[in-house]
């Protein structure tokens, strides 16, 4: 396999594996746990009959999965007592909320830190609760704790000294320094109550959130995985009439109308979604680009095309912040390594 | 990237070099082995330049595969074979979840298993290396895996790390030379050399046995011995595991058992010999 293509036909369509040689095979858990994947693709594989050697090697992955999800599960219990007690619902972002709720994102799906949003103006009063129910700063030096407090839009990220979770406590979607200016107040506003003192972003808030994730985020590293959590979202809630319109919508009222069109049709490329061809949009020439560096791995899980890698890299410090600011921050990084 | 495929116990490899020399020194040391089950490898294992420019400048070897720990610092080039094993361990240390894994050397006879923890510089490798040539069968140099549904000892017998002392003293003991790897000098881990296990631990690769003694060795002290109680045993076992917080539930209940079943000792030994009289006697007690 000369790229991740491979998987993300696997994904979309298990069928396509039942051809699949030796070679393949091995090539294809190699990428799918350097993308981490594997959990995911062992659940959409569930049921295909293949070779012994795969199939426990999917049962294992999934049964590593679901203990991923317990562990998640826990954190956000953990995050309620701490944070509800303020009066406060706290909004579960990405992979937890997926777990949480239920949704087919969450199937097989790696969660990682717990993210959360609160509103901003109550950011001081969660902050002292997590660090007197035990979270301790994972970067405590200066400039970290000025830089993400004055530009991010979070607070730096918290690490729980016994159990060694972490929590990134979110005020918005963007740093405040990004030209485009997320609604914070309109995704409270329309969040939804999923357990007492528990809320997620309503479905089209979580596609705009899931869009600016993935093409603000790093270098675009695990974006195939973010792609694919808008794939299994836009396959759900397409059926609810009215979706598309909201989508519409709250893409605008987010100033992220062009990203959420990309991201559609990424995944109207790579995964073959179902999506609502006028929001999406016509393809543009530059979308092979992001496709070409999302597929950026090897038959052995070895990222490739490393002049890909390091352009999404400096755009999306470009998108985070203006030129001058990035060169300064740059700087001061490289200085303190 | 040069490839090999190989089988040992129940993990099929895949590993992969952009050097031919370091794969085909693990052919030899690894010749014998099985292919993988319907020749699918379902682990990657591999090693690479660190930096691009590293393949060919000062080459040096990073250690990479499925499963990798941010850090870990890039080897000599001349430690390339070792720098593979380290990048088998890893994907087994981090990434098994159908075995617990018990840090320790393994031997069986009469269908019962042997299992010596111990850090490195204990002596385990080198006492399970000499008693898989007289009358028992090597399960493991490195982690013994736990079959989690049935609590059975799986062999794993992956090439045996000799070091320092230890590589004289078995060269001295095994005589054919084809079984042993390049040696390797002034390694992170001192001098070193492989020792690819008999025929015998090869061929019954798929025979588990029931772990029916533990015992903790510490090389280079005057002899002696002592009981280990259940709890200290729990403990040891689940400090040496990698995956026993990965596994949850099932994997705590499957170490309280092993914990609460098997009889455990330590004992103390200056030297090979009076090693494996101790052993001896303990098993003789226990029944193995």
């Amino acid at each position: 396999m000369k790229d991740a293509r491979a998987l993300a036909t696997a994904l979309a369509d298990p069928i396509s594996t039942l051809t699949f040689g030796a070679d393949d095979w091995t090539s294809l858990l190699a990428i799918a746990r350097a993308e981490r994947l594997d959990g995911s693709l062992a659940y959409r594989l569930a049921d295909l009959p293949l070779p012994a050697p795969i199939v426990r090697t999917l049962e294992d992955a999934r049964a590593q999965a679901e203990f991923g999800r317990t562990q998640a599960l826990w954190e956000v219990e953990m995050a309620r007592r701490t944070i509800a007690p303020l009066g406060i619902a706290p909004i579960l972002l990405k992979g937890s909320a997926f777990a949480f709720a239920g949704l087919p994102a969450g199937v097989g799906r790696l969660v990682g830190d717990l993210d959360i949003l609160v509103p901003r103006d109550r950011l001081d009063d969660v902050e002292a609760a997590l660090l007197m129910a035990g979270f301790d700063w994972a970067k405590d030096d200066a400039y970290s704790q000025r830089y993400y407090r004055r530009w991010m839009h979070e607070l730096p990220p918290l690490v729980h000294r016994d159990r060694g979770s972490m929590i990134d406590v979110h005020h918005t979607i963007l740093p405040p320094t990004a030209r485009r200016t997320p609604d914070a107040a309109a995704l409270i506003a329309d969040s939804i109550e999923i357990a007492p003192g528990l809320r997620i972003l309503s479905p089209a808030d979580m596609i705009v959130h899931a869009a600016t994730h993935l093409f603000a985020d790093g270098d675009l590293a695990g974006g195939l995985r973010n792609l694919w959590d808008i794939d299994r979202l836009l396959r759900l809630f397409a059926a609810t009439p009215d979706f598309w319109l909201q989508l519409d919508t709250r893409a605008r009222r987010h100033e992220m109308l062009e990203p959420v069109a990309l991201a559609l049709r990424l995944a109207d490329r790579l995964f073959a979604t179902p999506v609502e061809p006028r929001l999406a949009g016509h393809d543009r020439i530059r979308d092979t680009l992001f496709i070409r560096r999302m597929l950026a791995r090897d038959g052995w899980g070895r990222p490739t095309r490393p002049a890909s890698r390091l352009g999404f890299y400096i755009r999306s410090h470009g998108m985070r912040m203006p030129p001058l600011m990035l060169a300064k921050h740059l700087w001061t990084k490289a200085r303190a390594q | 990237m040069h490839s090999f495929a190989v089988r040992i116990g129940r993990i099929s490899y895949r590993i992969g070099s952009p050097w031919a020399a370091p794969i085909a020194a693990l052919r030899r040391l690894y010749a014998d082995y099985p292919a993988p089950e319907d020749g699918i490898a379902t682990v990657t294992a591999r090693i690479g330049p660190p930096r691009p420019w590293r393949r060919w400048i000062r080459p040096q070897v990073a250690i990479e595969g499925d499963h990798s720990l941010p850090d870990t610092v890039p080897m000599a080039y001349d430690h390339a074979l070792l720098a593979i094993e380290m990048a088998m361990n890893m994907q087994v240390a981090l990434g098994e979840r159908r075995h617990l894994l018990i840090h320790a050397s393994a031997v069986e006879r009469n269908g019962k298993a042997l299992i010596m923890p111990g850090d490195s510089g204990s002596g385990k490798s080198t006492l399970a290396a000499l008693l898989g040539e007289r009358g028992w069968r090597l399960l493991a140099d490195e982690f013994v895996m736990i079959d989690m549904a049935t609590g059975m000892a799986i062999p794993f017998p992956r090439a045996i790390s000799l070091k320092n002392s230890a590589i004289a003293e078995v060269e001295g003991r095994i005589a054919d030379p084809a079984r042993f790897g390049p040696y390797l000098s002034n390694t992170p881990k001192g001098e070193l050399r492989h020792l690819r296990p008999n025929a015998q631990a090869i061929a019954r690769m798929d025979e588990p046995a029931l772990p029916a003694l533990i015992l903790f060795p510490s090389y280079g002290y005057e002899a002696a011995s002592d009981g280990v109680s259940r709890s200290e045993l729990f403990m040891r076992l689940t400090e040496g595991s990698t995956n026993y917080v990965a596994l949850g539930q099932p994997g705590f209940d499957r170490m309280l058992q092993l914990a609460e079943t098997v009889p455990s000792a330590r004992f103390a030994y200056p030297d090979s010999d009076s090693g494996i009289a101790i052993v001896e006697q303990f098993c003789a007690e226990a029944g193995l």
